[in-house]
């Protein structure tokens, strides 16, 4: 498998570190409770399909990035810097 | 038909053509008085010790491919108890005990072979770490013996222990442990369970659940709606995908494990054998062949077909290990689906929702469990509550703070 860097192109899957799924978000300290800890600490969705992750460029620049792709058919559909993922959804 | 040398002798007598199936091949009832879904090894476990244990006969074990096309037909096979904390000790030596007398208990041969598991230690913190955990397994009654390099090299003479990189310091070793023929225990537990009434129903693939009020009254199938008040999951690696027809989100991700076995050799390896510093566990079947693998590819899948890197990382660390494996032919490798949980034990429990069960969260582990494991799923549903050896393998310990991390790598599960 390969990984789409946004910054260096298509590169081998030894060069990434994995975190996980890129949907869980942590709790608004102004709101939270236990429940949310609870909920972003243990429980995930686990897809059969479609799924944005957490990938790190480790062995390469560095940057975190958000991956698409099928955890079925490893397929990739794209990528992008986790950074401009928040921002974009902060803003919306 | 009981096997037995006087029922080979006398289907030898008449050619061998008179042997009957091992289970029926049953059309699903409307409705039972419980239902397994997944006839993996813990399903069937499950099916068996409902039907000898708590005498609920009535019982459907529900798949959806064919029976031991799952992990149960995909593992490494390693049988132990070597455990640290007191949660899991208990369940899993509960599970060793009922090894030691499946062949008999289920008049199947599931060739079970208490070889001794070896745990190498790379270096005198890994020593202090195995002698610590050697006098848990102790003060619970486990047996556990820490090994000397000088007996190490004596007992297991293919090992390279000068390795420059990862030299080996000593090794905990479990006698009782070792390793069984995976098939047969799929086999074994599906005719044991068949013997006793249960209909072990192929080719069914759940894809819903029945409700009433909350509460769970059947499940919608491939074959049909079929009718239980009681409803038992044990679907190993798509265990989330259960749960999630049910409403329910678990501390749960699927991963892809990969495994190997070379061509057949004359006996080389006694033991099962484990080497810590490239997180790597190697035995020899019975047939002679190697069989080995290492840790996940890393990410989440649902595909039983694995990546390179592992590949590579494997034998990387195969060649440390045993440099004389280098000469051997790979034969096969595959892959199956992980159910990994936030802190690497599994989960056998009631749920939130009325006659829900759920048995999951198997991680690499979940063969030497199968026996302990259905023990405890039948007393689970049929008593409507946990026994105490599943006591600690609970659902909500995740909402408590009693998380059970022998590893204590953390709430990531591709590090346990
Ligand atoms: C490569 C590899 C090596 C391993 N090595 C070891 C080892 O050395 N020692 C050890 O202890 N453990 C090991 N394991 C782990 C062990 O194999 C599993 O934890 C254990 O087999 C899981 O329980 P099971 O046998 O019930 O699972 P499975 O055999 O996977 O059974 C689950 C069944 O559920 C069925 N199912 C899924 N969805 C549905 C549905 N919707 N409807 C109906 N049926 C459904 C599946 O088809 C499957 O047959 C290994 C696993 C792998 C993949
Ligand atoms: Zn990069």
């Amino acid at each position: 498998m390969k990984l789409p860097c946004p910054l260096c192109g298509s590169r081998a899957l030894e060069e990434f570190t994995y975190l996980g799924d890129a949907s869980v978000t942590r709790p608004d300290p102004e709101t939270e409770t236990l429940d949310d800890w609870y909920a972003f600490v243990y429980l995930r969705d686990n897809p059969c399909g479609r799924m944005h992750e957490l990938w790190q460029h480790s062995g390469g620049c560095r940057a975190w990035i958000v991956v698409e792709r099928d955890t079925l058919t490893h397929e990739v559909f794209g990528s992008e810097l986790a950074r401009d993922r928040n921002t974009r959804e902060r803003a919306a | 038909m009981r096997y037995s040398i006087f029922s080979l002798a006398r289907q030898a007598l008449s050619g061998h053509r008179n042997w009957q199936p091992a289970w029926r091949d049953p059309e699903p009832k409307p409705g039972y008085d419980a239902i397994i879904v997944g006839g993996g090894g813990h399903g069937l476990a499950t099916a068996y010790y409902l039907a000898k244990e708590h005498g609920i006969t009535n019982v459907a074990v529900l798949e959806k491919g064919y029976l031991g096309g799952g992990n149960v037909g995909r593992n490494t096979t390693i049988v132990r108890s070597n455990y640290m904390l007191p949660g899991n000790v208990r369940f899993y030596e509960k599970s060793l005990q009922l090894w030691e007398n499946l062949s008999q208990d289920l008049n199947f041969n599931v060739m079970f072979s208490q070889r001794g598991v070896l745990n190498l230690a790379h270096s005198d913190a890994q020593v202090d770490a195995f002698a610590r955990r050697g006098n848990s397994m102790r003060l619970h009654g486990v047996d556990a013996e820490l090994l000397t390099p000088e007996q190490i090299a004596r007992e297991v003479p293919a090992l390279d222990l000068a390795n420059a990189r990862f030299p080996v310091y000593g090794g905990l070793m479990q006698r009782r442990g070792g390793t069984a023929r995976h098939d047969a225990v799929a086999w074994g537990f599906a005719r044991a369970a068949d013997g006793l009434g249960v209909d072990i129903i192929q080719n069914c693939e759940v894809t819903g659940f029945r409700r009433e009020g909350g509460r769970i009254t059947g499940v919608e199938t491939t074959r049909g709606t079929i009718n239980a008040p009681k409803i038992g999951l044990a679907v190993a690696g798509h265990t989330s995908r259960l749960a999630e027809m049910a409403g329910l989100r678990l501390p749960i991700e699927s991963h892809l494990l990969q495994a190997f076995v070379s061509e057949g050799v004359k006996p080389m390896l006694d033991h099962v054998v484990t080497f810590a510093a490239g997180h790597f566990y190697i035995s020899q079947s019975d047939k002679g062949g190697l069989v080995f693998g290492s840790s996940l590819d890393g990410y989440n899948s649902y595909s039983a077909r694995g990546n390179l890197p592992a590949v590579e990382h494997c034998v990387e660390a195969l060649m440390s290990l045993m440099p004389s494996a280098g000469r051997l032919r790979l034969l096969r490798h595959w892959g199956g689906v992980m159910d990994m949980t936030m802190d690497g034990s599994p989960i056998i429990d009631k749920t939130p929702i009325e006659g829900l069960y759920l048995n999951g969260g198997w991680c690499y582990g979940g063969f030497k469990a199968t026996p302990g494991s259905g023990w405890c799923f039948a007393h689970t549903i049929a008593q409507d509550r946990p026994h105490y050896l599943n006591s600690a393998l609970s659902l909500d310990r995740f909402r408590h703070g009693e998380v059970l991390d022998e590893e204590r790598s953390g709430p990531v599960p591709n590090l346990h």
